[in-house]
């Protein structure tokens, strides 16, 4: 007796009237469409609004593609050295003790934390003409700020914690047991980690790099204070559209914008399609970022 | 091959997992590392194993030290209690997985792994698993599987950590008596770790028994049940009344404080007082289980139990209920000063 009437009772309390369900889906919704698909749809509508043949003119002229060309040189460079750096930082966070492992959890997180133009100074107190190792870069003749190793390293520092934090929870979880019966089986460190640690983190390494490279070719504000705006030679992709934004150029501004667009929207497939095989492989993802 | 240890010593942080250990593995031997959790078994297996290293003491296989070798030189086999089995490979890669591994000079032809990797599967009766994944399996199955992987190399010697421990009691008992009988057909020096100690018993040849990083006692199972070296072991192996001299005095005679321990079928009961010894009790509770029947009773005005073990033949010549008066008298006993681990007197 007691059993059914408590049952019916929570029934009843996760059981909201139709109005508010339906209130709650509109509300969500709407917001959904305000705040997402109308300005996506803007970037596309406007983009084409004189046609084909501008859009296309836009993205094909030099410093478009210049700056196309830079986004995809600095995406190139960090995805693989945050690549690097976030399987070393999990695997040390995950398989071994040690002291001051809060400490470079907290650390990694610094970059979500800080505010991007802030990481952009930072690099131009260390680097820039008046920074610590100015002088110095300049005897020796190494031009970091307002060029392309400026971009990289700002970007590399924004995009840090998207692999990392994708792999820490997930080879938490999976313990060293399964390396420990490797190496115990005879298999070197390298064995193990190429035929044991890698195949088990795969997809969460997949989504973390999806994640990262589109962090990489979208990111604005560290690398506007490290670059200079130089055209043809120091803008990105996002810094060109602002600079086209800027001389009421519109059409060439949101062609440009619509290829970081669709970036956004490719990225999200292959998120979607790397979710959906990693619940396949029974190896869920445990996101942490 | 055998193993010896000497003064081992390991230390996490100010907590002491093993202190001073010694013990002597025998080729060939099933041996079992008995103990509560967190008495420092695991330790000690995981430093045989070369995944963990002793802070000091020495470690020989077959009289030669083996300090500088890693895990992977030790040929060592190594079960986990959670399998530990790779999860992306088949049930055959898995097996195969030792063989794929070994440098390029002493690697077998691929028609031979085929071979080896289907004999073992064969071994332990799971070669039509062959192509399933680990997820696919049930425990028991996927225990067996880490055992044929572990074997796959030819491991000179077997360590096994609570092989049984996450499976459910029918499946444990199946497979322990499987163990047994795959150790008599290959005879590996093997040594398993357990908190049961039943499976210890009916398993190992030998049983360490372990308590707060330190042996109590090294024995046959048959030794370290029917003659316990210390308190701790009386009470981990079976169960034990115990009788303190001072409300008990003609039991536990001693100068000073000291506790008998008597195991539940060493006590003789009478309706009668036969002896000066005998201690008057009132039946309390009445339990036949089986072939057994368990009797508890108390003294009078006391509130602890002493359980008393009859054979149902014992049982039926004279039954008891609750409220009976009777008398009993030990068997069979030992007594331990309070507090001390030392041995005072045996009966």
């Amino acid at each position: 007796m007691s059993v059914s009437s408590h049952s019916l009772q929570r029934k009843i309390s996760t059981h909201e009237s139709k109005s508010i369900t339906l209130l709650l889906i509109a509300i969500a919704l709407g917001y959904l469409l305000i705040f997402l698909c109308l300005p996506l749809f803007a970037v596309f509508y406007e983009a084409f609004s004189k046609g084909w043949k501008l859009y296309l003119e836009a993205i094909k002229e030099p410093d478009a593609l210049s700056a196309i060309k830079l986004t995809l040189i600095t995406a190139s460079i960090s995805v693989p050295a945050n690549l690097v750096f976030g399987i070393a930082a999990a695997w040390a966070i995950a398989k071994f003790e040690f002291h001051g492992k809060s400490l470079l959890i907290t650390l990694i997180d610094l970059p979500f934390a800080v505010s991007p133009v802030v990481s952009g100074l930072v690099y131009v107190l260390l680097f820039g003409a008046n920074g610590w190792f100015g002088p110095w870069l300049q005897e020796h003749d190494i031009k970091l700020i307002f060029a392309v190793p400026g971009i990289v390293l700002a970007t590399i520092f924004v995009t840090f914690p998207f692999i990392a934090r994708e792999l820490i929870p997930l080879m938490q979880a999976q313990g060293k047991d399964e390396e420990e019966a490797a190496i115990s089986l005879g298999a070197s460190g390298w064995q193990t980690f190429w035929r044991v640690t890698l195949p088990n983190i795969k997809w969460g390494l997949l989504y973390g790099v999806i994640l990262c490279n589109a962090r990489a070719m979208g990111e604005f504000g560290a690398v506007s204070v490290v670059s200079g705006h130089i055209r043809g030679m120091t803008n990105t992709m996002p810094l060109h559209v602002e600079i086209l934004y800027n001389e009421y150029n519109f059409v060439a501004a949101f062609s440009v914008a619509s290829l970081l667009a669709l970036l956004a929207l490719v990225t999200l497939v292959i998120k979607s399609l790397v979710e959906l095989q990693a619940r396949r492989s029974g190896q869920p993802l445990h996101h942490g970022a | 091959m055998s193993i010896t240890i000497t003064n081992l010593n390991k230390q996490f942080g100010t907590y002491k997992a093993l202190n001073d250990i010694n013990l002597e593995v025998n080729s060939g031997e099933l041996l079992a590392l008995l103990g509560p959790s967190g008495c420092g078994k695991t330790s000690l297996l995981r430093i045989i194993g070369g995944l963990d290293v002793g802070d000091s003491g020495k470690l020989l296989f077959h009289g030669e030290d083996v300090e500088q070798r890693n895990a992977r030189e030790r040929n060592v086999g190594f079960v986990f209690q959670h399998y530990a089995l790779f999860r992306h490979m088949t049930v055959f890669e898995n097996v195969a997985f030792g063989l794929r591994v070994k440098p390029k000079k002493e690697r077998h032809k691929e028609s031979e792994i085929k071979r080896r990797v289907h004999e073992l599967l064969n071994l332990i009766q799971l070669d039509w698993l062959a192509d399933r994944y680990p997820s696919q399996l049930s425990g028991g199955q996927r225990q067996r599987i880490a055992l044929a992987r572990a074997l796959a190399v030819e491991p000179k010697i077997l360590l096994l950590d609570e092989p049984f421990g996450a499976l459910d009691a029918q499946v444990r008992k199946e497979l322990r008596r499987w163990l047994r009988r795959l150790h008599d057909d290959l005879h590996i020096t093997s040594i398993f770790v357990t908190h049961d100690q039943e499976e210890a018993l009916e398993v190992a040849d030998r049983v360490v028994v372990m308590n707060k990083g330190k042996i109590e006692q090294i024995g046959t199972p048959d030794e370290v049940y029917a003659a316990p070296a210390t308190p701790f072991v009386y009470q981990f192996i079976g169960s034990v009344n115990l009788f303190h001299s001072r409300d008990h005095a003609p039991w536990a005679e001693l100068h000073g404080d000291a506790v008998a321990y008597v195991r539940p079928h060493d006590i003789e009961i009478s309706r009668i007082q036969q002896n000066n010894n005998a201690l008057q009790v009132e039946v309390k509770l009445v339990r036949a289980i089986g072939s057994v029947v368990r009797v508890e009773v108390a003294t009078e005005g006391s509130s602890e139990f002493i359980e008393i073990e009859l054979s149902r033949e014992r049982f039926d010549t004279s039954p008891l209920v609750n409220g009976d008066k009777i008398f009993i008298r030990p068997r069979q006993f030992r007594v331990f000063a309070t507090g001390e681990q030392n041995e005072l007197s045996a009966a």
